[in-house]
């Protein structure tokens, strides 16, 4: 049996169930909002969404696995392309572009220019220090774990801050090889 | 073109924000964590209904406000259909039933999973996601002049009835 040809985000999204990005947005706006008057703390906030995000992303993980049939990455360019094309068009409907890669190959900058998470929305000047799409850190970051990746994920621009693009840097860590109780040619 | 993403995006999102209010800012304060819940889809529900609404009529009467939140509004938000709507003048009460099973998340799925939880923190698993809806109609009616209260009754899983109390 051929192996299952990797498929197009373009492709998963337009076979998965949609919902209006609307309704997603004005979610997440009403959670950070909350988040904020439970929390009281900027950086409290951040922290949290980090957190809500790598859990979200150890779980996603699964669904993106199934439907991309994305076996193996080569290397940490490979699954930095894969993120950027496929992760963020299957889930958000929109992709990213990978740049800024160290000498090492360990850590790259993936680039949002359109980012539902955002529409609409606007800081006022008390949420100085919000990292409002923080979310997606986490997610990121709970992904790869999940693929044996430790990283560090960090945001360099952010639009709501006045930058011109989301800019999140994907630094790798330590990535465990998988390893088999057993040896090939056993 | 309606900018869309992907359902499991908005599960994600859901499923983890009752997780975080349930089990870490308001752990063993189940109400609090309710209450922060259906906040935040009372805040959902309010922008909802004042988009949806900008360019359309005043609602001539309550039954019309709530008929258009039972329809269109719903079935734009949820792509499902509401298959019910009793009302009972005499209370001032609405009773929708809305089928939920072909929902793989927020409501079967808790209730799906016996193994994992035991039968009454998954009851309250699912009935902490309903907080969400809630706030959402409460917050849509309260928009449009309709102060209410809301509460899920899910008694007969998968289906899930939402009671909407009309204050006078």
């Amino acid at each position: 049996m051929a192996p299952a040809v990797p498929r197009s985000g373009d492709a998963i999204f337009a076979n998965v169930e949609r919902v209006n990005a609307e309704l997603f947005t004005l979610t997440y706006g009403a959670i950070v909002r909350q988040l904020l008057t439970d929390l009281e703390e900027v950086e409290e906030v951040n922290k949290q969404l980090d957190q809500m995000g790598y859990n979200i992303g150890i779980r996603l993980i699964d669904e993106f696995l199934a439907k991309s049939n994305v076996t193996r990455c080569v290397d940490f360019r490979e699954t930095a392309e894969v993120i950027a094309k496929v992760g963020f068009k299957m889930f958000l409907g929109v992709t990213a572009s990978v740049t800024n890669w160290d000498s090492e190959g360990t850590s790259c900058s993936l680039i949002l220019e359109d980012n539902p998470l955002v529409d609409f929305v606007e800081l006022p000047d008390t949420c100085q220090g919000l990292y409002y799409c923080n979310i997606l850190s986490g997610v990121v970051r709970g992904a790869l774990e999940m693929v044996s990746m430790k990283t560090e994920v960090t945001w360099v621009r952010d639009m709501l801050r006045g930058d011109d693009a989301f800019e999140l840097q994907v630094k790798l860590l330590k990535q465990v090889p998988e390893e088999y109780p057993y040896k090939d040619d056993e | 073109m309606v900018r869309e993403v992907s359902e499991s995006c908005m599960d994600s999102l859901l499923t983890e924000i009752v997780s975080s209010y349930c089990n870490r800012f308001y752990a063993n304060k189940p109400e609090l964590a309710a209450r922060r819940i259906e906040a935040i889809g009372y805040q959902v529900g309010h922008q909802l209904s004042e988009r949806y609404t900008i360019e359309r009529p005043r609602f001539t009467d309550h039954l019309e406000a709530i008929k258009f939140i039972c329809k269109d509004f719903w079935s734009e938000l949820f792509k499902k259909q509401i298959d019910n709507l009793k009302t009972n003048h005499r209370d001032n009460k609405f009773r929708w039933l809305s089928r939920m099973s072909g929902d793989p998340s927020e409501i079967s799925g808790a209730a799906q999973d016996p193994s994992t939880m035991s039968e009454n923190k998954a009851a309250q698993a699912t009935g902490m996601h309903l907080y969400f809806p809630c706030g959402i109609i409460r917050g849509a009616l309260s928009t449009l002049g309709i102060p209410c209260a809301v509460s899920a009754d899910i008694s007969n899983l998968p289906a899930c009835s939402f009671v909407v109390r009309i204050k006078v």
